[in-house]
């Protein structure tokens, strides 16, 4: 279900084309609005229709094998944290709305800058332990596992 | 041409493809470098990249040890079971006793993960498997990744990695060019963590036309992990281990949330439990060691993805489709109808649109499922990438040569589907993947291996002309034909990725074949790969959005001969389901039961091929 864009709602501004991971959603030279120049290299990720802040983009399913008249609508916010969708059939008897999270915590503020972290020792170094471990394997005293804390040996030739 | 050169020189870790292992990587990279310099160069914007692009409604890899769950040998030992034994279990014992401490900063981060709310422990779906809103699984990441890095570099398509002038086998960095400006950018780096993807739509697709994008895996995943990776002359592994998945008709939609969360099941166009009167014959053509229904009844053992795949093709090959998931029993539950949507909302729209446009209502029919085209990667339930290096406390000595995912290529790392033999990473895994990667290339930089890198000027200048080849192409012979895209001198992207797919599905056991193949059938693919590969030469761009799809297919026609040797390599039939050697159709333990390893060299192009020992995980007696 390739992506379009309604010509009366997009003003240009380019958030899809910065976000499209596909690079397939350009800026029209003539009419100074966003299009899919390839819509068979869409993978209907969604991704410029949730960055597009006037709504002006949409998905109408690949003509290939999706028959017209549906509409699967969405509205990702930042602020509130929440994504909602509104799913409307082609018969027009089935029209859900559903809504999810989509975060926790405030944007961007509980990941840690780890340049600001002390720096780990050289025994950490020296260890097979990453950021944060052991503490965070099992959040409690234990300790990464190896295999002679599991029982185990690595043994060539056929075994099930 | 007037596009600048830009060079960036001074850099400690490249991170080349910002997906889930490259933002791992390069979150981790920072904790263990302090001032090194670390930077990320990635196709797209990294917050919306790689694979979980779209986002993720589970989270497939999480061992739960803290709540009593799952220890990581326990891990092994299903990956084992599930690729027919073909895992490097070191590295899997590695990724899966630090994948938790992942999952944990993942939840403190603020992504949701869902809460059982009768145990407190996350919400299962399956014994791996744990439940997220994760719509901002792939935003929250990359804000991790920021923090880290000295600069991103969005919208750079890296095309080659740079390669020690001074000493062989060497990495010295990456080149690639801006997809927006068009400028040529040179990246001189002492390592180079490749967290590029795997490979999508090099079979063909079952989706004709406009629908062609609608590829299980991203469309964008164009297996540039390989495409580097091959041509700096690492060596691989496991690259004839494709994937097919059974799921959702057209849509693609994901069915582990459906079979494991929701308790629905198949049933074939009769309205009949099949699949195991497949098995008999099955257990015949692997073995009882791989498929054991008497003692799987009582082992409880899952059935290998594989297998269930066999089955699936068996049953509509025989006349008995379409196969049909069951969903019209769990719907009639309001709760469990709103995970059925959800679950595709949150990470493949598409097959919400589909059963939108096509009036399926799951909770009153039942919706068809088809099995894909063939899938080049290496976190899902197969283990294509590259030949690394295991962790020093675990790995014997043929898997560890001084840096854990360090590949053959010194100071070359990788993560995700860019390391081989490590299947069921998925998400959580790839960015384990990372971490460790990140570390073990600040310690090679520490131990003073990456010092003394020369870089000519020659191989930038070299590398520059060969990038921007077929935009000169287009200019030199476009105005010798009136119009169209027509040339008697060149093809375009498009056309080239048409033929690539017709000869691997045709040769090379797509499902237009129903995965079949042989000896013959993949010496001619080989051949009609080679004059590609010529043709490649020849390929034509008319603007840079299409040098980036022209330098795409390149890295898919590099996977795709990958692909071809490795298959040709193992004569037997190791995976049922996934693809057949119709010269070979059984499985045969006793000179298979090895690792495959390919070597391309770098200035002939020969490949040589070799088998690697399989070490287990046994009790220590």
């Amino acid at each position: 279900m390739p992506t379009f864009v309604y010509m009366t709602r997009c003003d240009g501004c380019g958030q899809c084309v910065d976000i499209c991971p596909s690079d397939i959603m350009h800026i029209d030279k003539t009419l100074r609005r966003a299009y899919n120049i390839e819509p068979n290299m869409c993978w209907e990720c969604y991704s410029c229709v949730k960055a597009c802040p006037h709504h002006a983009i949409d998905v109408r399913g690949y003509a290939d094998f999706a028959p017209l008249g549906h509409s699967v609508r969405v509205h990702r916010d930042e602020e509130k944290g929440t994504i909602a969708w509104r799913i409307k059939f082609r018969n027009g008897k089935k029209d859900m709305e559903l809504l999810a999270p989509i975060t926790t915590k405030p944007w961007g503020t509980a990941i840690p800058k780890l340049a600001d972290q002390p720096a780990p020792s050289q025994a950490v170094r020296d260890s097979e332990l990453l950021f944060n471990e052991p503490k965070y394997i099992r959040l409690d005293d234990g300790n990464l596992h190896t295999l002679k804390s599991a029982g185990l040996k690595l043994k060539a030739g056929v075994y099930y | 041409m007037g596009y600048k050169t830009i060079i960036e020189d001074d850099i400690d870790i490249l991170v080349a493809g910002a997906g889930l292992g490259g933002t791992g990587a390069a979150f981790e990279a920072r904790y263990w470098g302090k001032n090194k310099k670390i930077v990320i160069a990635e196709k797209a914007n990294i917050d919306r990249s790689g694979a979980v692009a779209q986002g993720l409604y589970a989270i497939n890899c999480y061992m739960g040890t803290r709540f009593g769950e799952n220890n990581p040998e326990d891990h092994v030992r299903y990956a084992r079971m599930d690729l027919m034994g073909m895992v490097r279990e070191d590295l899997a014992f590695d990724m899966a006793r630090h994948v938790d401490s992942t999952v944990h900063q993942f939840e403190e981060w603020g992504l949701p993960l869902m809460r059982n709310p009768k145990t407190g422990a996350y919400m299962r779906e399956g014994r791996w498997q744990i439940m997220i809103h994760g719509e901002s699984y792939k935003p929250i990441v990359a804000e991790a990744a920021k923090k880290s890095a000295d600069k991103v570099f969005n919208r750079i398509c890296v095309t080659h990695l740079l390669m020690d002038d001074s000493r062989e086998n060497r990495v010295a960095g990456a080149v690639g060019f801006n997809v927006r400006t068009g400028n040529y950018h040179v990246f001189k780096s002492k390592t180079v963590i490749c967290g590029a993807g795997g490979a999508s739509n090099i079979f063909k697709p079952r989706s004709v036309g406009e629908g062609a994008g609608r590829v299980w895996y991203a469309p964008w995943s164009s297996g540039s992990a390989y495409g580097l990776m091959i041509e700096a002359g690492a060596k691989m592994t496991q690259m004839e281990n494709r994937i097919v998945l059974a799921r959702f008709k057209d849509g693609y939609g994901p069915v582990g949330a459906y079979f494991l969360h929701l308790k629905t099941y198949t049933q074939n166009g009769l309205g009949e439990e099949y699949e195991s009167k497949w098995f008999p014959a099955l257990t015949e053509m692997v073995g009882k060691e791989y498929l054991d229904t008497e003692g799987q009844h009582l082992s409880h053992k899952p059935i290998p993805t594989c297998l269930r795949n066999h089955a699936f093709i068996s049953e509509v090959n025989a006349g008995r489709g379409p196969i049909h998931m069951v969903t019209m029993e769990a719907f009639q539950d309001p709760h469990l109808e709103e995970i059925g949507w959800h679950n595709f909302l949150g990470m493949t729209v598409g097959q919400a649109v589909l059963w939108a446009s096509t009036d399926v209502d799951p909770k009153y029919e039942n919706p068809e499922l088809t099995t894909s085209e063939p899938y080049v990667m290496g976190s899902h339930a197969t283990g294509c990438g590259a030949w690394c290096s295991g962790p020093e406390d675990v790995s014997p000595p043929e898997y560890y040569w001084g840096y854990n995912r360090m590949t053959t290529v010194e100071g070359l790392f990788g993560a995700g589907d860019a390391v081989g033999g490590t299947p069921h990473a998925f998400s959580s895994g790839s960015f384990t993947e990372g971490r460790l990667a990140a570390k073990a290339a600040c310690k090679y930089i520490d131990d003073g291996k990456g010092e003394g890198i020369v870089v000519s000027d020659k191989q930038i200048a070299d590398l520059r002309e060969k990038i921007y080849k077929p935009l000169e192409t287009y200019k030199v012979y476009s105005n010798e034909v009136v119009a169209g895209s027509v040339n008697p001198n060149f093809i375009n992207p498009r056309q080239g990725l048409d033929r690539l797919q017709k000869l691997m599905d045709e040769y090379c056991g797509g499902f237009g074949v129903n995965y079949m193949t042989n000896e013959k059938l993949l010496q001619i693919g080989l051949r009609k790969l080679k004059m590609l590969d010529e043709d490649m030469a020849k390929i034509a761009a008319s603007d840079i959005h299409e040098l980036l799809r022209a330098w795409e297919l390149h890295h898919r026609v590099r996977t795709s001969e990958s692909v071809f040797q490795h298959t040709l390599f193992r004569k037997e039939t190791r995976w049922p389901g996934y693809y057949y050697r119709g010269d070979a159709m059984k499985l045969d333990d006793e000179n298979w039961h090895v690792l495959t390893v390919s070597h391309r060299d770098r200035k002939t192009g020969e490949y040589t091929m070799e088998k690697a020992p399989l070490y287990h995980l046994v009790a220590d007696e």
